[in-house]
């Protein structure tokens, strides 16, 4: 039987095997998920001081030094809040759907590798795990809003899961290519297959397609439907109130930073960087590449303005879901062409191993594939350009007309 | 036995996961006020009371909406094992999985053409 570390030192102590590695695994356990409970603790309040200063102000600076102990505030008050159930809920799914919501972004954490020696569970099929996890936030979602017999709450639900279950499909295809370049779904094996040259170099638009998706599966700005203050007050979580209402909350900030890492990790070679064969070392540049993309997202959430329902629909279904389906054939047809001529990194066997590559072997499908890529976002971002003209013409033109007769307008 | 370790830490942490928000709730169950009443366990709806049942039928497009992506999701879970293999695969394989990909894609097509994508 496989009883290293702390098992070893309660089995060496006297201790039932058995017993001695369930306990060792119940310490990892605890070790895994107390990383991202700590985090989101100071995570909610690095989101309300960028929110305040993108906003002009200054955000929370009463309660401890620099507001930082405003979480805690916020955490009692929440816990000493009346917490209402309407009589109309139907109340076991009423309270399971935080439950569930919670649980769904902390079980990603199970695979993560936070260094080379430090991860939860090192699953072969660590890309498909955190897939089928993080849809089971979907699950919640739909799970609230039907319990909670709100109209209101309901219409949200549906909206959202529409969305979600949508830009699930770019996701996925947009894992794929990662998958694909390191021949492995182990995510640890995935980050020692960027050793050579990030995937980020080899696939951008994967990249982009990854976090765009990502960051609409947590329901933030610009694909804040779920809430949508305006329209649907709240949303699937109206009926919800006081440590329930939180821990929506709790989940939707960790699921942020979740993907946050999950990018770094997927594309941007997690741990790697300088001296990353230091613990230490390896585990700061994963969090300085996380935060760094973290940033960017709360950056998004708080510049752009929410779509409508439409937009969102038809910009996934019509350019998200094409462009991923089309990248995935061209990245596979480009791969498969280097391959048969050789000029990836092989092993012994003749197969492509990109793991332990070094910058010189991975050159020439690095530039082929950023060529491709490049090929592919000139003309949309052509097109692109070409709509903000013509909207901009079409303005100035109304505007002239305008000035001409004064008398017709205003 | 490692194999089935990683898995031993994938129970232990699901079981775990739930108990994480659960705590708090149970914690705060007991320090909480109570005091409902009728008028406060209404549905909310600003103010106004509801009318009719919320459990109706809803509109077709979400159901479209979810076929769709049935059809996509388990096409899916047969590209992971082919992109996990691409590596070690000759050009027959690239042959098998580009027609696959395209009979997905068909699919969109299709759905496209019918209109049932664009929302209404």
């Amino acid at each position: 039987m496989d009883c290293t570390g702390l098992c070893e030192a309660l089995y060496r102590g006297g201790m039932d095997q058995g017993l001695a590695q369930f306990l060792s695994i119940f310490a990892g356990v605890l070790f895994v998920s107390g990383v991202p409970l700590v985090t989101v603790i100071f995570l909610i309040w690095v989101e309300r001081k960028v929110a305040a200063r993108i906003q002009d102000r200054i955000g929370p600076n009463r309660v401890g030094p620099f507001g930082l102990l405003q979480t805690f505030a916020d955490l009692i008050k929440l816990l000493l809040k009346e917490d209402i159930t309407p009589t109309s809920a139907d109340r076991l799914l009423y309270n399971l759907a935080p439950l569930v919501s919670f649980a769904s972004v902390i079980l990603i954490w199970a695979v993560i590798p936070y260094t080379p020696y430090h991860y939860g569970a090192d699953l072969e099929i660590g890309v498909l795990y955190f897939v089928a996890v993080a849809s089971l936030g979907t699950l919640a979602i739909m799970t609230a809003g039907w319990a909670s017999n709100n109209k209101y709450a309901l219409l949200g639900a549906f909206r959202v899961v529409a969305l979600l279950v949508s830009y699930e499909i770019p996701l996925v295809f947009s894992l794929l290519i990662p998958v694909m370049l390191a021949g492995s779904m182990s995510l640890l094996d995935i980050v020692f297959a960027q050793s050579g040259m990030w995937f980020v170099f080899l696939s951008p638009l994967a990249a982009v397609l990854f976090f765009i998706s990502s960051q609409a599966e947590t329901g933030r700005a610009p694909f804040d439907l779920i809430e949508a203050e305006s329209e649907l007050v709240a949303g699937f979580n109206i009926e919800y109130s006081g440590m329930k209402f939180g821990m929506f909350f709790a989940a939707e900030f960790l699921h942020v930073f979740t993907n946050a890492v999950l990018i770094t990790i997927l594309f941007f070679g997690g741990w790697l960087g300088l001296l990353w064969n230091e613990p230490i070392i390896a585990f700061l540049w994963l969090g300085i590449k996380s935060a760094l993309f973290y940033f960017v997202s709360l950056w998004i959430r708080n510049t752009v303005p929410r779509l409508r329902i439409d937009q969102v629909m038809n910009f996934n279904w019509f350019f998200l879901v094409p462009l991923s389906i089309i990248l995935l054939l061209v990245t596979s047809g480009v791969v498969m062409i280097f391959k048969t001529v050789g000029l990836v990194p092989l092993d012994a066997a003749g197969n492509m191993q990109l793991a332990g590559a070094n910058l010189f072997d991975m050159l020439p499908l690095t530039l082929a594939l950023l060529a491709v890529n490049a090929l592919m976002i000139a003309p949309i971002l052509n097109r692109w350009r070409n709509i903000g003209r013509e909207a901009r013409l079409a303005n100035e033109r109304r505007q002239q007309a305008r000035m001409a007769s004064p008398a017709v307008g205003d | 036995m490692t194999v089935l370790n990683e898995w031993a830490f994938i129970g232990v942490f699901a079981i775990m996961a739930p108990i994480f928000p659960a705590l708090p709730i149970l914690i705060a169950a007991i320090l909480r006020p109570k005091k409902p009443n009728i008028l406060k366990s209404q549905t909310y709806e600003c103010g106004v009371e509801t009318v009719g049942d919320t459990w109706v039928q809803f509109r077709v497009q979400y159901y479209l909406y979810g076929l769709v992506f049935l059809v996509f999701d388990v096409e899916m879970v047969f590209l992971f094992p082919w992109a996990m293999a691409y590596s070690q695969l000759d050009l027959f394989a690239f042959g098998a999985g580009f027609l696959f990909i395209f009979l997905l894609a068909d699919a969109l097509i299709y759905a496209w053409r019918k209109e049932v994508l664009a929302w209404r």
